[in-house]
């Protein structure tokens, strides 16, 4: 039985039934009812053609759906007819598929859950432990989400930054259980930039595939975070990389910047570089500046911060953290709700690199509290106990 | 069976006897503790005590009605004497003694010199109904 191969014929056979009729909730309980069947006949029995068998049977189990329910009785008649064989559109109907499951009037959370269900094919249940949520909790977060695109008319290509958004959220999960969500998004995002002609697209498929290069370097075995200059470059996916990278170039080449490639270029300046002396901090800061004038994100700006403090030593790495102190006013004094928790982390690292180990230990503790998670909570305390014990 | 809240305070705890702030240890003391506890969490799944467990971050903030069409009261997050929860972890024990026993064992987690902290954890009962009795 081939799971991807029915993962990936998911999307289609669900546009199609949508297309001749059936609403998005009913079209797609029949297409899970369909590939419950699928399950259960082919191993035994497998079809020609794989695609035309789902269509079909997902097709009847949503006319016997319709058929049981006697209230519609009078729908069955408009519907029951199928409609004449045509050309079967492939790539297309995916692609509405991600525009529908990422329409702006779903809540992130939502978009990501339909997303994962409608177009990637996994089960209510992978996507219920994926998110450490109980599965009855992720069955009504679907459900509310079919509700909401059920009144959407499913005609035009909706929003690219949207639908690279919600994948980018899924890839940020991260989380590796019995679905990587990881490679789930990746997997999605190759699908579509196949199926687009959009730069962007190509530079999230290039970002992700850079960062999932370096997963197997980033945590030792038993969970704890290894920083970047102290990872074992050996044990990067050079495979990956180099793809990456590939992709990358030739997004750039198309000479449509957007904010994901140049995350991608950066994570591709850290991919090809031996060690972190010998990486170009100069060009990781001038691909900083285009991305804070694309975003004006804060965010951007402290990484800017840190880049800086490589390039042209920590004095200057503290002046650029002091100017982004300047400029968000809220952040300066302020301990809680903080908008950066990072930041503190990158002033302890740079006042060490400068050699003030007393403020820098202060300020690890500090971040430490501060830490959005129990890795990087841990990992902040020990740099704080190194310190405090060479002291 | 009986479910068991077992509860790690930031703030509000009687003061643990070996009570020196973490980061004031060395990074193998922090090492030791950290696999300390996950093998405290291996153990008990193993024998099928364990339920689940989470770290809580420092700041919390009380919050209340403020009557029909206002937004809700806040209160804090830096008020003094409040009490503050670090994390918990639920276990499934037989027996009353099973849960202290095991709450003491969590207590002894390795400290400042690798000796044990001795800190204070609360141990709440899940409130259940008796067993019916069907027989």
């Amino acid at each position: 039985m081939d799971e991807a191969l029915l993962r990936s014929l998911t999307p289609s056979v669900l546009t199609i039934l949508v297309r001749r009729g059936a609403d998005f909730a009913a079209a797609e309980d029949a297409v899970q009812d369909a590939l419950v069947e699928a399950v259960r006949v082919w191993p035994d029995d497998p079809p020609r053609d794989p695609k035309g068998w789902l269509i079909t049977a997902a097709w009847r189990k949503f006319l016997d759906a319709v058929r049981a329910d006697t209230a519609r009785r009078r729908r069955e008649e408009r519907v029951d007819e199928e409609p004449a064989p045509g050309p079967a559109p492939t790539a297309d109907d995916t692609l509405q598929l991600y525009f529908l499951c990422a329409h702006p009037s779903l809540s992130p959370s939502s978009a990501v859950a339909l997303t994962l269900r409608a177009v990637g094919g996994l089960t209510t249940r992978q996507i219920a432990r994926a998110y450490l949520v109980p599965e009855a909790t992720m069955a009504q977060r679907i459900s509310r989400a079919k509700r909401t695109v059920s009144a959407v008319r499913f005609d035009r290509p909706g929003d690219v930054a949207t639908v690279l958004r919600v994948l980018y959220l899924v890839f940020n999960e991260g989380y590796s259980g019995e679905v990587d969500l990881a490679a789930e998004a990746i997997r999605l995002t190759r699908q579509l930039a196949a199926g687009i002609d959009h730069p962007e697209a190509a530079g999230l498929l290039a970002l992700m595939l850079l960062h999932h290069a370096r997963r197997a370097a980033r945590t030792t075995p038993d969970g704890a975070l290894v920083p970047l200059a102290e990872q074992d470059r050996g044990r990067w996916d050079t495979a990956s990389i180099a793809e990456g990278i590939g992709i990358l170039q030739a997004a750039l080449a198309r000479d449509r910047l957007g904010e994901f490639q140049a995350q991608a270029a950066i994570a591709a300046l850290h991919a090809d570089a031996p060690s972190t002396e010998e990486t170009d901090w100069a060009q990781i800061v001038e691909w900083y500046d285009e991305l804070a004038r694309l975003t004006g994100s804060p965010v951007v700006r402290l990484n800017r911060a840190v880049a800086v403090g490589e390039a042209e030593g920590p004095r200057a790495g503290l002046a650029a953290l002091a100017a982004l102190d300047d400029s968000f006013p809220s952040l300066a004094g302020s301990s809680n709700r903080d908008p950066l928790p990072r930041r503190t982390a990158v002033a302890a690292y740079l006042h060490e690199r400068n050699g003030d180990l007393a403020t820098a230990a202060r300020l690890y503790a500090e971040a430490a509290r501060k830490a959005p998670n129990l890795a990087e909570r841990d990992h902040l305390t020990r740099q704080a106990a190194r310190l405090n014990g060479r002291r | 069976m009986a479910k068991y809240l077992l509860l790690k305070h930031y703030r509000g705890a009687p003061a643990a006897n070996n009570d020196v702030p973490m980061d004031q240890w060395t990074p193998e003391e922090i090492s030791a503790h950290i696999q300390y506890m996950r093998d405290f969490a291996d153990r008990l799944e193993k024998t099928g005590e364990f339920v689940d467990g989470q770290a809580l971050a420092p700041e919390g903030t009380w919050v209340r009605y403020d009557g029909e069409g206002r937004p809700p009261v806040t209160d804090g997050p830096f008020a003094e004497t409040k009490d503050l929860i670090a994390g918990w972890m639920i276990i499934d024990v037989d027996t009353y003694e099973r849960a202290v026993e095991l709450a003491g064992e969590l207590s002894a987690a390795p400290g400042a010199g690798g000796k044990p902290i001795h800190e204070w954890l609360e141990l709440r009962p899940f409130l259940a109904a008796p067993p019916t009795i069907t027989e």
